[in-house]
């Protein structure tokens, strides 16, 4: 029975406390669209995702409606782009990228994710046909997202396209100078990638799922920092407590709104993703769920525990909420997308060395970071490396998604607009890894006795 | 199916009357009421049956946000599943 104040703390959460469902993302393989002949490959894709998603945005609006509660964006995640093209060359690639941005202009969707290759062992040529082009595709589309998956745990860490990594950010970054450089908030590489996450710019339908799938991601960092600022000055037991009742009732809203879509669309429900997405704005951030555990700053000494304690407690409160969890499950730290993370930055509290230990214990890894636009490939290669060792060594998902901004220097602000928010210009270590990159091969899969 | 109506804003006459009326015009039934006052702004929820709607529920939750806009009020309109799966195990 309906009682006025869980009625009034609902709404509260949806008014006050920003608490949304970030996506609807439905999964669409493509497998069945393999053609030896590119346009006749753009044609199949274009032709089957406007098809199975039709009616996507229709029926998120629907539910947003009949809910009262926000889906502030609907996405399709389509099966790796290269696992399903023919032997084409990188032009007929550019071609599929189009014809992915076309299906999601059609649709009326926020983004499209799977332009992307798996390469944590090895490159086929028609990965490194996609690779290669895959600057031109994020500077030629709106809607198309990128991701690569370099490295796993159980094959280790494929140097090789590490390397390539630096100069195709780069070159994207130089393509979309004239965007502050935004092609890059479009790519992300990844190490352990999840198959079933509907977040971008990472979502892509995994070789093991089904024909469609539709799964949810969940926000709600508001919602958490004001549990915690009422709490006032409890022990961490109690704080833990606070977080997993918060994270279960967020993930509940996140089981209604994915079993109502897989309802309605007739497409199987995949998993709910668990994840603290932030956005730019007050009340919406990550960093203030940190701060109000009692850090200064975001970034202090502490900021690493209680990130961990964060991510362990959203898990738990938010798995028994939801039949299925899955995709990154934890906490998002993207730097341009959250105000608190931002402020961090500003003033000098958080460095890329605190984000980079962060990550070791929070969902998916160095995220939105705006870096100079003069670094090196070659250091960037070296994030890259450093990032994805901690994911492989640590078994979990691990990311990188870079700027560097065009002609911007370390103080700039570089504004995206949107979700996509504006961060300063971070700094880096400069001294150069290129020698340690260019060894090429690959780093052996950790062993996982002796640990230590 | 029941949903759940919020109505909160500057307290002014006949504010029931016209959230009232406009269920009854559409088909929901109230079955529950609980208003307050509080210095002057009023605030109220109303529990009200959906099953007899002569519109969609969609166009109904619309119908009321227009109500409430109309009349310089904050009428949302949410589905009581949202509540319970929040609230209950």
């Amino acid at each position: 029975m309906l009682n006025t104040a869980d009625i009034l703390e609902t709404i509260s959460m949806i008014r006050e406390e920003n608490l949304d469902i970030r996506t609807i993302t439905m999964g669409i393989s493509l497998l069945d669209c393999a053609s030896d002949d590119e346009n006749r490959f753009a044609q199949n894709i274009y032709d089957k995702i406007t098809k199975t998603a039709e009616k996507l945005v229709i029926t998120g609006e629907n539910i947003e409606k009949e809910y009262g509660i926000p889906i502030i964006n609907k996405r399709v995640a389509v099966t790796p782009i290269s696992l399903c093209g023919g032997n084409f060359s990188p032009e007929g690639y550019l071609k599929a990228a189009k014809a992915l941005d076309n299906a999601a202009k059609e649709l009326g969707i926020n983004f499209i994710g799977g332009f992307g290759a798996l390469v944590h062992k090895g490159m086929t040529r028609k990965d490194e046909a996609l690779l290669s082009i895959i600057p031109e595709a994020l500077a030629e589309t709106k809607f198309v997202c990128s991701s690569v998956n370099v490295a796993t745990t159980k094959a280790g860490i494929n140097m090789d396209a590490v390397a390539k990594m630096g100069d195709i950010i780069k070159r994207a970054a130089y393509l979309t100078r004239d965007e502050q450089s935004i092609g890059c908030a479009k790519f992300v590489v990844f190490a352990n990638v999840p198959e079933d996450n509907p977040f971008m710019a990472g979502a892509f339908h995994g070789v093991g799922e089904g024909e469609a799938v539709v799964s949810v991601g969940v926000s709600g960092p508001g919602v958490v920092a004001s549990a915690i600022k009422r709490a006032g000055h409890c022990d961490f037991s109690q704080l833990a407590d606070i977080i997993k009742k918060t994270a279960f009732k967020i993930t509940r809203v996140g089981q209604l709104v994915a079993y109502e879509a897989s309802k309605r669309l007739g497409v199987p429900f995949g998993i709910v993703d668990l994840s603290l997405a932030p956005t730019p704005a007050i009340g919406d951030s990550v960093a203030h769920i940190l701060e109000n555990m009692g850090l200064e700053r975001c970034g202090a000494h502490g900021t690493t525990a209680a990130l961990a304690l964060l991510n362990d407690a959203v898990k738990k409160g938010g798995v028994m909420a939801s039949s299925h969890v899955g995709g990154l499950s934890g906490a998002f730290i993207p730097v341009s997308e959250d105000a608190g993370m931002i402020d961090a930055v500003t003033c000098g509290a958080l460095s890329i060395e605190k984000l980079e230990a962060m990550t070791a214990v929070c969902s998916v890894g160095l995220d939105m970071i705006v870096i100079p636009g003069d670094t090196p490939a070659e250091v960037i290669c070296g994030i890259i490396a450093d990032e994805i060792s901690i994911g492989v060594a640590n078994t979990k998902t691990t990311a990188v998604r870079v700027i560097p901004a065009y002609g911007k220097g370390v103080g700039e602000v570089v504004n995206f607009g949107g979700l996509l928010g504006y961060a300063p210009v971070i700094a880096l270590n400069t001294n150069s890894p290129a020698e340690f990159i260019s060894r090429g091969g690959r780093i052996p899969a950790p062993i996982h006795s002796l640990k230590n | 199916m029941k949903a759940v109506i919020t109505v909160t804003g500057k307290d002014a006459m006949g504010i029931i009357a016209k959230v009232s009326n406009c269920c009854a015009d559409h088909g929901a039934n109230i079955v529950d009421i609980s208003q307050s006052v509080l210095s002057d702004y009023f605030a109220m929820i109303m529990l009200v049956d959906i099953d007899k709607l002569n519109i969609t529920f969609t166009d109904f939750v619309d119908k009321m946000s227009t109500l409430g806009k109309d009349a310089g009020l904050v009428i949302q309109t949410m589905h009581e599943d949202i509540f319970s799966a929040i609230h209950t195990i």
